[in-house]
C-alpha cells in the first residue's frame, strides 16, 4: 500500500522536501503519517490537511493509493 | 461560469469583455454585474514589497474555486460568473484576481461576489511568498480580515 504525501509553501521549504511516498500495511490517519514521516518536526498547530484534494480533518484516514497534502493557512486572493 | 488560473499579467476589464461577448443567454437578462479586482500593493505590514510569488496546489485550487461558485449559484440566483486568480511571480499593479457575477438584480450580484471573494481568500489553495525592498523573503502568514460586514444598508 502506498500513499503519496505533498507539501506546499513554508511548510514545504521547511521540511526540505516537496514529496514522501509512504508504504503502509493498513489506513493510517492523517496525523499518524506527519508523526511517521516527520518525526523530527511536531505538526504545527495552523496546519491543513487535504485528502484527494479534499480537505480533512487531522483524524481522518487516508486509504491506499490517495494523496495526502499538508499546508499552511492559504493566503490568495 | 469561467474559473480559470492565469500565469499572465491580464486586463480584468479586458477580461470581463472577452468573456460577456461569448455569453449569448445574458443578452436582456443581466440588470446588474458585481465586479471585484483585487490588485498587489508595494507595501504590506509597514515594509515595501518588491514582488510576489503565488503558489497554488494544481487540480485542488481549482476544485475549491469550482465548489465556492457552485455554493454562490445555490445560494443567489446568478446568471453567470467570472473568476481569474493570477499565479507565479506578481509586482505592484498586477491584478492578483478577478470576481465578476452577473444577475438579474443588484442584491444577487454583490452578495455573491463577496461570497465568492471571502471564500477564496479562506479557502483556495493559494500562498504568497514576498519580496521586500529589504532583499529579504517572507511567506505571508495570514490574510487579513479586509473587511467589516456591513450593516444599516
Amino acid at each position: 500500500m502506498s500513499i503519496k504525501v505533498r507539501y506546499f509553501a513554508s511548510l514545504k521549504e521547511r521540511i526540505g522536501r516537496s514529496e514522501d511516498e509512504l508504504s503502509v500495511g493498513a489506513p493510517m490517519s492523517v496525523r499518524q503519517i506527519w508523526r511517521q514521516l516527520n518525526p523530527e518536526l511536531a505538526m504545527p498547530e495552523s496546519v491543513l490537511a487535504a485528502v484527494n484534494m479534499e480537505y480533512v480533518e487531522l483524524d481522518s484516514l487516508v486509504e491506499d493509493g490517495g494523496e495526502l497534502a499538508f499546508f499552511p493557512p492559504v493566503t490568495g486572493g | 461560469m469561467e474559473i480559470r488560473l492565469s500565469e499572465q499579467d491580464f486586463n480584468p476589464w479586458q477580461a470581463i469583455q472577452d468573456h460577456q461577448a461569448g455569453q449569448r443567454q445574458l443578452v436582456g437578462k443581466y440588470g446588474a454585474t458585481g465586479v471585484f479586482v483585487g490588485t498587489m500593493r508595494d507595501f504590506n505590514q509597514n515594509d515595501g514589497v518588491l514582488s510576489m510569488y503565488l503558489e497554488h496546489y494544481p487540480g485542488m485550487t481549482e476544485r475549491q474555486l469550482q465548489r465556492i461558485v457552485e455554493e454562490a449559484k445555490h445560494q443567489w440566483r446568478i446568471l453567470d460568473c467570472l473568476v481569474v486568480h493570477r499565479v507565479g511571480e506578481v509586482f505592484p499593479d498586477d491584478v492578483l484576481v478577478l470576481v465578476a457575477v452577473w444577475s438579474a438584480q443588484r442584491g444577487d450580484a454583490f452578495d455573491a461576489s463577496r461570497f465568492i471573494m471571502e471564500n477564496l481568500k479562506s479557502r483556495a489553495p493559494f500562498w504568497k511568498k514576498e519580496t521586500l525592498v529589504s532583499g529579504l523573503q517572507r511567506w505571508v502568514e495570514k490574510n487579513s480580515d479586509g473587511y467589516r460586514p456591513v450593516s444599516g444598508y
